[in-house]
């Protein structure tokens, strides 16, 4: 049920000017236009009211855009809504499955919306729930569940119809830290198997590690959208969190370093990364400063998302402030 | 991981099953999970009905109808088990889609169903079965029950088969109606409290229509659950009060009228899309 016109190199997702005003005239989204390549994993990023979730929600059929244009390997939303949900799985920010029902029932369920006869429909939902580590609770009622288990879950129910597409909105959130490095590895394996993923998280370095392309989304327009690699190359400005020996009295001037005293025991240094370490340790070591460890502050996404956000479009190009 | 990369290449291009095919696993799955809810909270669903008709032939059959002369040639009692029955079949049709449909809303997977492939009328149709089995699961319950307290014979049972089938989608589709536009518990309270219950009450459930005078008999024939309970009641006795010809016309009036509205409104999405 793919589409017989889409060839290798049709992007799995097209957006072109896709907006959206909602009843109560907040435009949620102001003509965004992206593409992902097949087989990418993809990171959709924006702070709380972005415009995200309302992306998601046109991709997912469960919002009806305004205006604009979307198609997933090449199947228009307008055109043909059921080809399109073929393609997809979508495991949504907020839990949405019938907790009087068990996790099999569910996953069989689903299935069986997407046309999966029942005999396929069980084999995948025992396979499934297996390498999400659900079986043993197969045939609980899902209120039982943790909530990384209902997370888990809605990972489980998105497979069910082997998607080309796989949208996660905000997967991990309130998981910990265990589950969601498992909960990670499935998905990467899904995605060296094909699967497209597009992932919406607020663990930035997750998306990180995890993404080879990215798109930030800020007040209903994308303001970058280039590859992990690009976007980390324009950051030349590091931050180290220095510990210390000693008290923290007086601080040495160091040419292109920012040095700040956090606490006593805790300094900060802000530079160019261009810029060599020695001669700070040097000028530190001859104040009679000893560091004692030293690590970065933030990770590097999170500093450019920061800054992106919060300069928007306008300072495009100009992140490595 | 290896089998599951090879089953998802296969998956990606190839065609697996034809979209009718598919259409029927998805109609087939919504309706075994409506029987499936209701067999599950059974106390709720099938003997609330079954304890209240009890009554009604207690108090109603036995005690008062003894009272009562006879009706079109039969007693009481079996004059007003059709109707009973018909009464049973509609509210609980009613209530199933209702219940279900808007606790699918309120509890967010019915986003399971609109993130789907499956087409409008699908959804609508599954959903629809799901409350005409219950409704036909109770009125054989209610059915059954009256066989202890008086005896029956079936005179036409094509006439009673298709018009218990005809009211109980017509009230399953007035149901779906109602679950979509409501957004809290009490919108899907107020239709049955103040619409579904006079109506049936003054459908001629418990007496014959000829027997009121004007204006109210010609009111009465306003009221659509009046040619359902006639039309069942020519089946299973075979008396009406109306034509049969015109409760046919009537039941398959409401009934295109109202899954024309159902799927216009699933189609846009009212209650459901933003």
């Amino acid at each position: 049920m793919s589409n017989p016109a889409a060839s290798r190199d049709t992007p799995a997702l097209e957006t072109i000017d896709l907006r959206k005003t909602y009843s109560n005239g907040v435009q949620a989204l102001r003509g965004v236009s992206l593409r992902v390549a097949p087989g990418d994993f993809f990171a959709l990023l924006g702070p709380n009211g972005a415009g995200k979730s309302t992306l998601i929600g046109i991709l997912s059929s469960l919002v009806n855009p305004t205006s604009g244009e979307a198609r997933v390997f090449g199947i228009s939303i307008h055109a043909d809504r059921g080809g399109v949900m073929r393609q997809i799985g979508l495991v949504p920010q907020e839990l949405n499955f019938n907790q009087f029902e068990t996790p099999f029932e569910i996953c069989v369920n689903v299935a069986g919306f997407y046309g999966i006869p029942r005999r396929i429909a069980c084999a995948r939902a025992e396979r499934y729930l297996n390498e999400l580590r659900l079986w043993d609770k197969a045939r609980q009622p899902a209120r039982m569940l943790s909530g990384g288990m209902k997370r888990r879950l809605m990972i489980a129910r998105a497979m069910m119809n082997e998607p080309r597409l796989l949208i996660l909105d905000e997967p991990t959130a309130g998981v910990d830290i265990e589950i969601r490095r498992s909960m990670w590895q499935f998905i990467s394996a899904i995605n060296r198997a094909g699967t497209t993923v597009i992932l919406t998280t607020h663990y930035l370095e997750e998306a990180e590690q995890l993404c080879r392309n990215i798109a930030i989304i800020d007040h209903g327009s994308i303001v970058e959208n280039t590859s992990m690699r690009a976007l980390l190359g324009k950051l030349d400005v590091e931050t180290f969190v220095l510990d210390i020996a000693g008290a923290c009295v007086q601080l040495p001037e160091v040419p292109g370093v920012k040095l700040t005293c956090v606490d006593d025991h805790t300094l900060e240094a802000e530079m160019s990364k261009q810029h060599d370490l020695n001669s700070l340790f040097a000028a530190l070591s001859a104040r009679g400063i000893t560091v004692t460890s030293m690590r970065n502050k933030t990770n590097r996404l999170e500093e450019l998302f920061v800054r992106l956000v919060e300069h928007g479009g306008s300072e495009k190009g100009k992140v490595a402030a | 991981m290896n089998d599951l990369r090879t089953e998802i290449a296969i998956n990606a291009g190839a065609s697996e099953f034809s979209v009718a095919r598919a259409n029927a696993v998805a109609l087939y799955t919504i309706t075994r999970r409506e029987v499936r809810r209701m067999l599950r909270i059974w106390t709720q669903t099938l003997i609330p009905p079954a304890i209240t008709m009890t009554l009604y032939f207690v108090i109603f059959g036995t005690l008062i109808g003894r009272r009562i002369g006879m009706m079109h040639g039969f007693t009481y009692m079996q004059y007003i088990v059709p109707g009973l029955v018909m009464m049973s079949v509609i509210t609980n049709s009613y209530g199933n889609i209702t219940s279900s449909f808007f606790g699918s809303k309120f509890g967010r997977y019915v986003e399971e169903l609109l993130a789907s492939p499956m087409p409008s009328w699908v959804v609508l149709t599954g959903y629809v079965a799901g409350a005409v089995l219950r409704g036909l699961l109770v009125g054989g319950i209610v059915l059954g029950i009256s066989l202890f307290f008086t005896s029956l014979r079936v005179a036409h049972p094509l006439v009673a088969i298709s018009t218990v089938l005809l009211g109980s989608t017509i009230f399953s589709l007035a149901g779906f109606i109602n679950a979509m536009f409501a957004r809290k518990f009490d919108d899907i309270a107020i239709v049955p409290t103040f619409v579904l219950t006079p109506l049936t009450y003054l459908g001629g459930v418990f007496y014959s229509v000829n027997m009121l005078g004007e204006p109210w008999h010609t009111v009465s024939l306003v009221n659509p659950i009046l040619y359902m309970v006639n039309a069942f009641r020519f089946g299973v006795l075979g008396v009406a009060d109306v034509p049969l010809w015109i409760a046919y016309l009537v039941m398959c009036g409401f009934a295109a009228l109202l899954a024309a509205i159902a799927l216009t409104l699933l189609h846009r999405g009212v209650g459901l899309r933003s």
